[in-house]
């Protein structure tokens, strides 16, 4: 059992740091507004795939450290990973056997779920911030998720029959 | 947890998920309350963030990687060319800088005779901008230094032509700074020209600061430059800021819109000086500094 969860975790964790990397990498200004927010879609993925394993108290600890680097209030990120992951889990059988259009809105819905959270505490923490940060990475998380779910279903696959 | 696995197709099978996720937004929302309110969890903050380090320094590794190879592979040709137009500019600050000399001391002298306080000589010391984004909702920069090397909240930046930003966040090998274009940021500054006295407010634009307390008649123009005041203590006093580049007087507005563009090239600067100014200023100006900052909210 704990050789079988070992397994589990150790790809999950590679892919979680790489996807730190990702978004506390330079971008041009021009597209920064436009990042996805690479950890928000892995804690989805994993929480779809292996919600037993990845459930809110790792998107809680991802998003301690996402506030960490990022500067801001400590427990926001945290905050929205925390519900968007709960939702997944609790949906996470349905969200398995939907064609790709409705599992597209519900990443879309979810995003932006996230990012209303995230809106939500600046608004009371009076943190102003430009409305394209906001809707930029709903946006292009959304359009980016198939593809994201193709290469990361090889990820997993190849991680498990390597291991 | 065999067992539970059997159950697989019932997802109210995971155990006790909606009570987890209540407390866990519980404990994010107390988090914030306190980080928001007072500066407890800065330990915290601290810890994660050295943990974190290795991180910015993998993503900032290739862009650094990027540059050495730009350097050792720059023609021969070129490297000569940069040498002579160095040893030139060096020529010139050199001589620009013996009249400073000689006026920084008749101004001691001057100042002497009038019982005036003596100014104090900043300390600077150069710091690396890593190539590392953070906060997708303020205009900042990381650098390669922190607390272990002196830093601290509040600290002024500057670089070659200007006044970059502050300290907002001090880690313990790097800290974060937000740049004087911030939405959120406000700096006391005068003009050079005749000592008016005013606020630049940042836009959210890179290029563009706001002076929105600035009366219809009062005496400033287009190309006027902007020093720092030091009024509010965080920064000191002289660092130029910004070049006034446009002011539209319209009779019915109690106030002139005026805007400037700093001098700081903010979006381009890779690396940048903190100055360490006399730390009683400092100390009695952080309130000031804050409460201006509070006050344009």
């Amino acid at each position: 059992m704990s050789r079988d969860s070992a397994s589990r975790r150790f790809p999950v964790i590679i892919t979680l740091i790489v996807g730190l990397m990702l978004t506390i990498m330079p971008l041009p200004d021009a597209i920064e507004a436009f990042r996805p927010d690479w950890l928000a879609l892995l804690m989805i993925f994993w929480a779809m795939q292996l919600p037993r394993t990845w459930s809110v108290g790792s998107a809680w600890v991802v998003g301690i450290v996402l506030d960490v680097s990022y500067g801001t209030l400590l427990g926001q990120h945290a905050l929205a990973l925390c519900v968007i992951t709960f939702a997944t889990v609790r949906f996470h059988l349905l969200m398995r056997v939907f064609p790709l259009s409705q599992l597209s809105a519900t990443i879309f819905a979810l995003l932006a779920l996230y990012q209303f959270i995230l809106f939500w505490v600046n608004g009371v923490a009076a943190v102003s911030a430009p409305s394209v940060a906001y809707w930029g990475p709903v946006i292009t998380g959304t359009l980016i998720w198939p593809f994201f779910y193709i290469f990361m279903s090889g990820v997993r696959y190849r991680s498990r029959s390597g291991a | 947890m065999a067992a539970s696995r059997g159950n697989n197709t019932n997802p109210a099978r995971i155990p006790a998920l909606g009570l987890r996720v209540l407390v866990l937004m519980i404990i994010s929302i107390v988090l914030m309350y306190l980080d928001h309110r007072q500066n407890h969890l800065d330990g915290i903050r601290k810890g994660i963030g050295a943990a974190v380090y290795p991180l910015q320094l993998a993503v900032d590794a290739p862009v650094r990687l990027w540059e050495w190879l730009g350097d050792s592979t720059t023609s021969r040709n070129e490297l000569e060319l940069e040498l002579g137009r160095l040893q030139a500019e060096r020529l010139l600050t050199n001589a620009r800088l013996q009249r400073l000399t000689a006026l920084e001391a008749e101004n001691a002298r001057l100042r002497a005779l009038l019982d005036a306080r003596e100014t104090v000589r900043d300390e600077v010391r150069v710091a690396e901008i890593m190539a590392v984004d953070a906060n997708p909702y303020e205009h900042n920069l990381v650098i390669d230094v922190g607390s272990r090397d002196g830093v601290y909240d509040g600290q002024a930046i500057v670089d070659a032509d200007g006044v970059v930003g502050q300290v907002i966040r001090t880690g313990v090998v790097t800290a974060q700074a937000v740049l004087i274009s911030d939405a959120d940021h406000a700096l006391p500054v005068e003009v050079n020209r005749n000592g008016l006295r005013t606020i630049a407010v940042g836009t959210g634009e890179i290029d563009r600061l706001d002076l929105p307390f600035l009366p219809n008649n009062a005496d400033i123009r287009a190309g006027d430059l902007l020093v720092t005041s030091g009024l509010g203590g965080a920064f000191p006093a002289g660092y130029p800021v910004a070049v006034v580049d446009s002011v539209t007087r319209i009779p019915q507005e109690p106030f002139a819109d005026v805007t400037a563009t700093p001098s700081a090239a903010l979006d381009q600067v890779r690396e940048v000086m903190l100055i360490w100014s006399a730390p009683p200023v400092t100390e009695a100006g952080n309130e000031t500094a804050t409460e201006i900052e509070e006050a344009d909210e």
